[in-house]
């Protein structure tokens, strides 16, 4: 369909430069530059690096994206970029960039939520997104159970990790075990050839006193890395493949248990999951089989939308033209900490265009204000 | 000719037009921490006050630094990307030279911005036009150290100005930030003259501050 918007996305909130292009639900283009490997010694990813990465690349990288997808970047109905949350420098080389652009070709700007976009690009996956729709997204950066009943004007945390990030508990694992950075695909590979059940880690803040929809993964990295030591003490090896799936098994229950909850809790019959531990087939094997004995629909991105990508910016972006949803203004700032509650930053001067009205059904879904 | 430099505390554009010799319209405001807020407004604030559109302009002469890195990309970026979308040509200046240009200076003299962290951006320069060193970046005490004659020089520049005790020639009439205005005319004499500009790359001199992590830690008590 020609008349869906057509909109560019521009995504450098972390190490991946990404650029790509929807139109409507239909994905055109998905342009990456990663600069995973020049952080891979580090052991984390560096921001000054990953900064002077995205400058490098973030031209070459719009302009394949506009040459995979055979458009000229004036048919644009609008150019999106990731606002925030992120490093701060790093959104700011992508943030410049896209306002350059949308001024240059005379299109307008849209800074939109770094989350609500992992969300948003299910859309280009499986079609438009239900509402409301609950969400699990869980990275290195992320692990959050969110609620959106409009993923352009309202998305609800219900629950986040209070420590580290279930993405970065691989990554600690891996370093645990000498299996490299990233761990989150090391860690996955390994855990195929190990037994699940053989040793019982924790599962982080599943009491029946701890909070429903938090999670935390700092004591279960604890719990790993003691159980490593005391092998490495007795002289005994390491079976890694045991500790691997066991670790894995004890994150992927706890993520899926506590999202199948918050569905049934809400009354919503449909979970995503985004981010890269999405790409984690444990996590998609046990979701499948703990919704389908719940009777919610799952929906999960192929792994390389999961992941940090510009398509996932320009769904978000193109559903806020199609809503009509207020521009952003050129003065529009990177907010490293831009609250999930806004999934896009409308030029504060600007006239909502915003028909609400349409939506008020769903926003009495739970009969709770979460912003409070 | 449209310039921008987002290398120092000022974000400062100007659109200059080369074949008569004038500057149509600058903007200039200083704010080291909102350089990304405050770019693409003065460059909107420039057209309109020109009456021109961005479409008409044919160069873009950015300030490639050396500059605190989150500002300066924030230039480069902009540039870049009008570049990229309009099809215009992009230049890169350095932007020590552009603070030198606008000196006016005829004598040999020193220009230092301000590198946070003690140290300062300097180079020095034969006139006004004629940079004779590389760009640096060094704590005031050691290129004095290095380079004695360094305070009889004149010197101009915020890291002159921040730093007299070493830069004892500090010139404070002469202006002290960046000015695209006098960025957009030395490259378009440049141009004139048939050289070649600098690609728009960023001149960073500092490596990435990024240690490699020591060994694994032992999480078990002991
Ligand atoms: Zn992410």
């Amino acid at each position: 369909m020609a008349d869906e918007p057509l909109v560019l996305g521009i995504e450098t909130s972390c190490d991946e430069t990404g650029v790509g292009i929807v139109r409507g639900h239909t994905l055109l283009a998905d342009a990456v530059a990663s600069s995973v490997d020049t952080h891979a010694r580090f052991g984390g990813v560096v921001p000054e690096i990953a900064s002077r990465a995205h400058l490098e690349a973030m031209v070459p990288t719009i302009e394949r994206a506009l040459k995979e997808a055979g458009v000229a970047a004036f048919d644009l109905d609008g150019v999106a970029v990731t606002a925030g949350p992120g490093l701060a420098g790093a959104l700011l080389v992508g943030v410049s960039a896209a306002k350059a652009y949308a001024y240059a070709l005379g299109k307008p700007l849209y800074g939109v939520n770094h989350l609500a976009s992992h969300i948003c690009v299910d859309q280009l996956e499986h079609g438009a997104l239900p509402e409301p729709t609950m969400a699990l997204l869980v990275s290195g950066g992320h692990s959050s159970l969110l609620l959106a009943p409009d993923i352009t004007a309202d998305v609800r945390p219900l629950g986040s990790t209070i420590d580290d990030a279930a993405g970065e508990a691989f990554d600690k694992v891996a370093r645990v075990l000498n299996l490299g950075f990233p761990g989150g695909p090391v860690i996955d590979r390994y855990a195929k050839q190990g037994d699940p059940d053989a040793i019982a880690f924790p599962r982080g803040l599943t009491g029946p006193r701890d909070a429903a929809y938090d999670f935390s993964f700092s004591g279960l990295k604890t719990a790993v890395a003691r159980w490593i030591e005391a092998k490495r003490n007795a002289g005994e090896e390491v079976p890694v493949a045991d500790v691997a799936a066991s670790f894995q098994e004890a994150v992927t229950d706890v993520l899926t248990r506590k999202a199948v909850r918050a569905c049934r809790d809400e009354g919503v019959d449909h979970l995503m999951i985004g981010g890269g531990v999405a790409a984690n087939s444990r996590l998609r094997a046990m979701a499948e089989e703990r919704c389908a004995a719940a009777g919610i629909t799952l929906r999960v991105p192929r792994p390389k939308l999961c992941t940090d990508n510009g398509a996932m910016v320009a769904a978000l972006g193109a559903e806020m033209v199609a809503r009509n949803r207020t521009t952003s203004a050129w003065d529009l700032p990177a907010d490293s900490s831009l609250p999930v509650t806004e999934p896009h930053v409308p030029d504060p001067s600007g006239h909502s265009h915003d028909d609400s009205r349409s939506h008020d059904h769903v926003h009495e879904l739970s009969r709770k204000n979460l912003y409070t | 000719m449209l310039a921008l430099d987002t290398a120092t505390p000022a974000v400062t554009v100007a659109l200059h037009d080369a074949e008569g010799d004038r500057t149509l319209a600058t903007a200039h405001k200083v704010d080291a921490r909102r350089h990304g807020e405050l770019l693409l407004p003065c460059v909107d604030a420039v057209l309109g006050e020109a009456g021109r559109k961005l479409a008409e302009v044919t160069d873009v002469v950015v300030g490639v630094g050396p500059g605190p890195y989150t500002g300066l990309r924030v230039g480069l970026a902009t540039a870049e990307a009008f570049a990229a979308a309009l099809g215009q040509r992009v230049h890169g200046v350095c932007t020590l030279d552009g603070i030198a240009y606008a000196s006016g200076l005829t004598e040999p003299f020193v220009v230092a911005t301000d590198a946070r962290r003690k140290e300062v951006y300097w180079a020095r320069y034969a006139d006004a036009r004629t940079r004779v060193t590389d760009p640096a970046v060094d704590p005031p005490a050691e290129i004095e150290a290095a380079e004695p004659q360094i305070g009889r020089l004149p010197a101009v520049g915020a890291g002159a100005v921040l730093y007299e005790s070493v830069f004892r020639g500090v010139r404070r009439e002469l202006p002290a930030d960046q000015s695209a205005a006098a960025l957009a005319r030395l490259a378009a004499e440049r141009l004139a003259r048939g050289e070649e500009l600098l690609p728009p790359r960023p001149l960073y001199l500092r490596r990435p501050d990024a240690r490699v992590p020591a060994g694994y830690k032992v999480v078990t008590p002991r």
